[in-house]
């Protein structure tokens, strides 16, 4: 048996990390910036003592800079445990808060999981939903949007970018149909997870009154993020404490991935520009190449209005799992829609929504590219991928 | 549970995690017939349905004279644990001078999990089809016999 078939990966063998929708690796300046209050005695923010305030320092710089680059003012942003628990605080949080006016919310039919798991939470609670549907590119429909808002709508909540296929929704268009609509005035909020980093997050240019960022899909430490919430509006608290963070996210601050997120999202803001042309180069190649390679292959998603580094193909006959796991096995690491990859054995709900075959679904592979991702390793990738394709064809009964 | 399939298992006690032989079958899968243009088989049995994601040909030829099967070859759709209880079946029905034709009719997907060293509790229903794809060969061999 081949000695690369251990359980245990072989850890001198090169991998090449096409999965940077699901996390980034750690920027080595972020770590930089975080190694002093990882080392040094760093107090906690609420203490009085130098420790203390040494503490509170860094995290109220931390969020200078933040509020900053998204344009907003500094008491409006919130740091919690990441992406989800983001989501999680806009959608219960804002909700509950607003319920004296209504108890109808809008989102999505391709929103993340913590956004649709928390609108779950909210129907048992007697609230109402409207899902919005996407077309087969994966734009939601502006028309039903429009017609969806009522009296009692107190949010919306419209993804910046999905994480599976990459496709940008209109969020400034969004935001004016909403502010323009004379039976309502809900909160909007957009979870921006993905298009940090990549897409301008300037919270006034986008016209939203909510905005979730993960610092771990922007080069910077896991187990952070911040929500960004204007103080014109209404929000509770979903977890109870202390005062930090005004009330709404209580609980002693982690200091170090505080200013690990300000300056991953600094660096990030930065390259976004010069990285995005490269990445979309990079990307656009790539596809070509997987085109010209291997056939029967149909993209995932409209290629216009798409992250720069994300490709979501199906290729006909390769079940995603088996096509993970042996692209893995030759360092390749990527991810799947595929029902068999996923605990409840049903496959990608953001493929169903876009209307892609469940034949096709089940055959779905997402390479997403990041800052570190060179040509060479989409060279060495395509000869991979195709191999690998080769072999799952050839066992495969469907031809 | 051997000490393997406990380092298989997450904190919840859920096996996760796919084992040393379903990783061997699946990399190096066996019996895998790549085209049946020139394969004579006594026997083809099909389960599955691709739109369920998981379709499965099986083709065997079986020795007249002992009535055991003496070559079993398949194809499938699936995932890794689809891919690897395939082969696995593929070798139990063919071991050991291959199996007796009631064995086979009579192979159950524990069988064939239990020699893969177990597989994640959530692929254990949905992906082990090969005992049918078998049983539907053998029963297919049967009424071209009689």
């Amino acid at each position: 048996m081949n000695s690369r078939i251990d359980a245990k990966i072989d850890i001198t063998m090169k991998r090449t990390y096409l999965d940077n929708a699901a996390t980034t690796p750690m920027d080595a300046k972020v770590l930089g910036a975080m190694l002093p209050y990882l080392k040094e005695t760093v107090g906690n923010p609420s203490s009085l003592h130098y420790e203390g305030r040494l503490a509170k320092n860094a995290i109220e710089k931390s969020r200078t800079k933040i509020a900053e680059i998204i344009g907003a003012k500094t008491n409006e942003i919130i740091f919690t445990s990441g992406g989800t628990e983001s989501d999680n605080l806009a959608i219960l949080g804002i909700a509950r808060a607003n319920q004296g006016k209504g108890k109808h919310i809008i989102v999505s039919c391709i929103e993340h999981r913590a956004i649709l798991n928390s609108c779950k939470k909210l129907e048992s609670e007697g609230f109402e939903i409207t899902y919005i549907d996407v077309d087969n590119n994966g734009l939601i429909s502006l028309e039903q949007l429009k017609s969806s808002i009522k009296p009692t709508t107190i949010l919306v909540s419209v993804m910046y970018a999905n994480n599976e296929i990459g496709t940008i929704q209109p969020i400034s268009q969004i935001a004016k149909i909403i502010k323009d609509s004379i039976v309502s005035t809900p909160v909007f909020h957009s979870d921006a997870c993905q298009a940090a980093g990549s897409l301008p997050i300037n919270i006034n240019k986008l016209g939203v009154d909510a905005l979730t960022i993960s610092s771990s899909k922007i080069y910077g430490p896991k187990g952070i993020g911040c929500l960004y919430i204007s103080d014109k509006c209404r929000i509770e608290p979903i977890t109870f404490g202390g005062d930090q963070e005004r009330h709404i996210r209580p609980g002693t601050e982690n200091v170090a991935a505080i200013v690990g997120l300000a300056e991953a999202l600094s660096i990030a803001e930065n390259k976004r520009q010069p990285e995005n042309l490269r990445l979309q180069k990079l990307r656009d190649y790539f596809l070509s190449k997987i085109l010209k390679n291997i056939n029967d292959v149909s993209v995932n998603g409209g290629m216009d209005n798409r992250l720069p580094n994300n490709i979501n193909v199906s290729i006909k006959g390769v079940e995603g799992e088996s096509l993970v796991l042996l692209l893995d096995n030759e360092g390749v690491a990527c991810s799947t829609g595929s029902a068999c990859s996923s605990t409840d054995l049903n496959p990608s709900h953001v493929l169903m929504q876009i209307g892609t075959p469940l034949e096709l679904a089940h055959c779905s592979v997402r390479f997403t590219l990041g800052r570190y991702t060179s040509k060479k390793d989409i060279d060495s990738t395509i000869t991979i991928l195709a191999e690998c394709v080769k072999k799952i064809r050839n066992m495969s009964s469907i031809k | 549970m051997n000490k393997e399939n406990n380092q298989n298992h997450s904190a919840d006690g859920e096996n996760w995690i796919y084992s040393e032989g379903v990783r061997g079958h699946f990399f190096s899968p066996k019996n895998v017939l790549y085209d049946e243009a020139d394969y004579a088989a006594d026997g083809v049995g099909t389960v599955g349905s691709p739109e369920c994601g998981d379709v499965m040909y099986v083709w065997i030829k079986v020795d007249k004279k002992t009535g055991r099967i003496k070559e079993c070859k398949w194809r499938t759709f699936g995932c890794a644990s689809a891919i690897a209880s395939a082969s696995m079946m593929s070798v139990m029905a063919t071991e050991n001078g291959g199996m007796d034709l009631k064995t086979a009719q009579n192979l159950k997907p524990q069988q064939i999990v239990e020699r893969l060293g177990g597989l994640p509790d959530r692929k254990f229903h949905c992906s082990v089809l090969g005992h049918k794809a078998l049983r539907n060969a053998v029963l297919d061999y049967l009424k071209h016999a009689k």
